[in-house]
């Protein structure tokens, strides 16, 4: 019986309309071969254009739907759920995208008209040779993987995990906290970053339902939304954690110093060490590249000191696989290092300093216990603070960082509290970005305390002295933008106002969990208006800054963001599965065993007694491989198969047929 | 159901005196290209309106036979494209694309079709701007090669 299609053309308003004649578009399909309805309307996607769809299936019996509007990536699940209530198998259903592929971008109305006709004929003839297919259910695994335990990580795992679920939080690094436990205030409220992240972290090691495993890294995820299997490899302490007191004996006695990392290189930590006394877990850790021990095998100093036998030299890296139906991905930002950027004299005059640098200089438990002061031990009289540096610079990174001229409003603040009012502060800007709650008034305040504000990007940091004022000193040389002249500001100490960037293993990360960067390197979220918080992947959410910068109360709202919708799939317990896998053809196969060695799932199997392959169908995910190669034309993937594409190609290049029927125009 | 044949040509047919409009297939990955499509179209970035867009879920699944039939059904070209190389959603489909499009373009000449009629791009799915270019510069080429004559190919 030949199939009874339904064509709905929609106007969206003028914004196809106001190019594409849609009613002609709908004429036209009027034409098409099997078409029983065209119609055109100004919002196919509203409550009376469903309605009409809906209608018509019941009242004309359609058996195939066919819309032109936007593109499919937005309402194609809208028509389907209203062809699934008039009665009709959702893949009975073809879209075709006239707006974002035509409307907007076709400068000729005549052209982009033609252009929609032709994309309507194609779908109107690929619909012909669609099949009802019927969506799977599967349970989804009520725990959750968190991956990252920066402030949003904790986040997520805890709002996870007081709803009853079980999480399991995979921590890179010897401790949780992220970025935070780096910084002393946080702005704008100056609150003591850790008085307020302390309390979080130590609600994590207390929650029964958080598997925190520290020192640790997914390797490996298998399976798919509501059945994920993620491979942890954990890497040695060697400290036995359950012994472990975190008295902190071992440190003092251990002979050996190296430049800190957490100290962002300011301050100098043991062999064995710990970020901070309110780590979490507040267990040491040994670092085999610089422990005597481990790598000349004599010492031993923190072994014989350990009042509770805790220290194991022979702990070994570890794997265990913990099974997730979703997973939150919170693995945070890098800050770019300002080497690159010589101009600035980074790495190359004692008295430049990063923003994290900085946070330390200021952290009561860093390495000047809290007091801004130069190499020297004296506190500077004069600082400069350059923001933008690698933001907003099409050299380096082009979009902006949205925290820098918030923590240099900070930073001017706390200069001008520990050091004293006669300490000058120079801000070389761009704009003033100061756009969150609060932050404006901050910036008010923090003018008030008379801090100097200059527009412009500095073009170097020098030490070559003009006169003997300058002697000594730093000099920031600049263009004033407001005034039109070039300014030379001599200072003590420059803080350079790093962009942040995507971690340098992002593209590792996103290669594990299958999902992608966008053209900043950061993780890329389904939609940037609507789906900030979810990806391509079904089941892989994001959280804080790991899908761009975020200051810290955007970075907990993300990651709650993140924690409902990962908590939505587990307390609904089951997920739909897309029946769009493929289909081995038993008649047809040869059995050549091709497509086992494509297929990038292992989801084909060669089955010897019937001599053909058979696909897992739980295990495919109808990439096509296999049916892209398939010398017999055996393997074919549903909704994406060998007529249906024919079919659509046709239809794309079908001379325009003389119309014989009148249009059925619901135009208002 | 209606044998497959082939559509007669249209789009491509010389109109005497008309400027040459060729009609160009492009089979896009849902992943990346076909997301940089839909960029580029709520950018506003003004694109040559020879170019159908077929969705496909990713490059692995073009088939060369596809490929063919669109040359034969009525396309002056064709263009393939997906997600940079370890971007793809499906882990290496495009790869597997890559190496198909290679093959094909070694063969297709020798049943006379010109090898600049296939493309194979990576497109990401941020960008909008390079897909616009991408179909600006393919439609420019394929103008300046002139029209697919597939009834003169030795092929039919
Ligand atoms: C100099 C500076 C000052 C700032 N000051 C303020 C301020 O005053 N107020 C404010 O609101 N914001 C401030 N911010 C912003 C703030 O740092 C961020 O909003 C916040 O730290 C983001 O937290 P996060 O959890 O997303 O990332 P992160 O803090 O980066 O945490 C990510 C965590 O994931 C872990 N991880 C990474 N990769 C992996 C992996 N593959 N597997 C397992 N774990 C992994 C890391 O070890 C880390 O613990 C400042 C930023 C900078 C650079
Ligand atoms: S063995 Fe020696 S060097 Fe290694 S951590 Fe213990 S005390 Fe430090
Ligand atoms: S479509 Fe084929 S190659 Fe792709 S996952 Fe399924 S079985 Fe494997
Ligand atoms: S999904 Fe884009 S090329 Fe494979």
């Amino acid at each position: 019986m030949p199939s009874r299609i339904g064509v709905y053309v929609c106007h969206c308003g003028t914004n196809i309309a106001g190019r594409v004649d849609s009613a002609g578009v709908a004429r036209h399909a009027a034409g098409l071969k099997n078409v029983a309805v065209a119609r055109d309307y100004k919002f196919m996607c509203s409550d009376p254009g469903q309605d009409m769809i809906i209608k018509d299936i019941r009242e004309m019996g359609l058996t195939r739907v066919v819309v032109a509007s936007c593109s499919p990536r937005l309402h194609e699940k809208t028509f389907q759920k209203a062809c699934q209530r008039g009665g009709l198998n959702p893949f009975l259903f073809q879209m075709t995208c006239i707006r974002e592929h035509c409307s907007w971008v076709v400068v000729d109305p005549a052209e982009a008209t033609a252009k929609a006709k032709s994309l309507v004929a194609g779908a109107v003839s690929r619909v012909n040779e669609h099949e009802e297919l019927y969506s799977r259910v599967e349970a989804v695994h009520p725990d959750v993987l968190v991956v990252g335990g920066g402030i949003a990580g904790i986040q997520a795992a805890l709002d996870i995990a007081r709803s009853g679920h079980k999480v399991h939080l995979v921590e890179r690094g010897p401790s949780i906290g992220g970025h935070m436990t780096q910084f002393d205030k946080t702005f704008p409220t100056l609150d003591c970053a850790a008085c307020i992240s302390t309390p979080k972290m130590v609600a994590v090691s207390q929650e029964p339902n958080i598997n925190l495993m520290t020192m640790s890294e997914v390797v490996e995820v298998k399976g798919y939304v509501g059945n994920y299997t993620a491979r942890i490899r954990t890497r040695p302490r060697y400290i036995d954690q359950n012994r472990c007191t975190g008295c902190g004996l071992c440190m003092e006695k251990c002979p050996k110093s190296v430049p800190s990392e957490f100290e962002e290189g300011i301050g100098q930590r043991k062999a064995i060490h710990r970020n901070s006394p309110q780590s979490v877990p507040n267990t040491p850790i040994i670092d085999p590249a610089s422990c005597i021990y481990l790598v000349k095998g004599k010492c031993g100093s923190c072994q014989k000191n350990c009042p509770s036998q805790a220290i194991d030299f022979t702990q070994e890296e570890s794997y265990l696989d913990v099974r997730a139906g979703t997973i939150v991905l919170a693995t945070g930002f890098d800050i770019l290092d300002p080497t690159a950027l010589s101009q600035y004299g980074f790495g190359r005059y004692p008295e430049v300093y990063t923003g994290l640098q900085f946070e330390r200089l200021n952290n009561a438990v860093g390495p000047t216990g809290g007091k801004i002061v130069m190499k020297n031990g004296q506190a500077p009289e004069s600082v400069a603070i350059v923001h933008c540096v690698g933001s907003r610079d099409k050299n380096h990174h082009e979009y902006c960082s949205r925290v820098c001229c918030m923590y240099a409003l900070k930073y001017d603040h706390l200069i001008k509290d520990k050091i004293g009012h006669h300490a000058r502060v120079y801000n070389f800007y761009i704009d003033m970005r100061c756009f969150g709650k609060g932050y404006e008034e901050f910036y008010r305040r923090v003018q008030d305390e008379g801090v100097i504000f200059i527009r412009g990007r500095p073009s170097e940091v020098t030490d070559q002295t003009q006169g003997p004022e300058e002697a000594g000193k730093l000099i920031v040389v600049a263009e004033d933008t407001l005034l039109g002249r070039p300014v030379r500001v001599a200072v003590d100490m420059v803080v350079l106002c790093t962009a942040m960037q995507p971690r340098s293993n992002a593209a590792e990360v996103a290669r594990i969990f299958g999902i992608s960067q966008g053209q900043d390197g950061f993780f890329l979220e389904e939609h940037p208006k609507l789906g900030p918080v979810s990806t391509a992947t079904d089941g892989i959410f994001l959280a804080g800054t790991c899908q761009g910068p975020k200051d810290i109360p955007d970075a907990v709202a993300h990651a709650s963001g993140g924690a409902g919708q990962a908590l939505s799939l587990a307390a609904r317990g089951e997920v739909s599965i897309s029946p769009t896998v493929s289909w081995i053809n038993p008649d047809i196969c040869i059995g050549c065993k091709m497509c086992v060695g494509l297929c990038a799932y292992s989801a084909i199997e060669y089955d010897e007694r019937r001599r053909v392959c058979v696909i897992n169908e739980a295990m495919c995910k109808g990439c096509g491989s296999c049916a892209g190669h398939c010398p017999s034309g055996a393997a074919q993937v549903r909704h994406f198969n060998e007529k249906q594409v024919f079919a659509e190609l046709e239809g794309l290049f079908a001379p325009a047929q003389p119309v014989r029927q009148p249009v059925a125009s619901s135009a208002t | 159901m209606e044998e497959l044949n082939i559509a007669p040509q249209t789009q491509s047919e010389p109109v005497p005196g008309a400027a040459f409009e060729p009609a160009i297939v492009a089979f896009v990955c849902n992943w990346c290209t076909y997301t940089a499509a839909d960029l580029a179209g709520t950018s506003r970035m003004v694109q040559s309106p020879n170019v159908r867009l077929v969705r496909m879920m990713c490059t692995g699944m073009v088939d060369p036979k596809y490929i063919i039939k669109a040359l034969l059904g009525g396309a002056d070209a064709v263009l393939i494209s997906g997600c940079h190389p370890g971007d793809c959603h499906y882990i290496n489909g495009n790869y597997k694309a890559r190496r198909r499009v290679k093959l094909l373009m070694e063969i297709l000449p020798r049943f006379g079709i010109d090898g600049r009629r296939i493309k194979l791009t990576w497109v990401g799915a941020s960008e909008g701007n390079e897909f616009a270019a991408t179909v600006n510069r393919f439609a420019a080429e394929i103008k300046e090669l002139g029209p697919i004559d597939t009834r003169r190919l030795p092929l039919l």
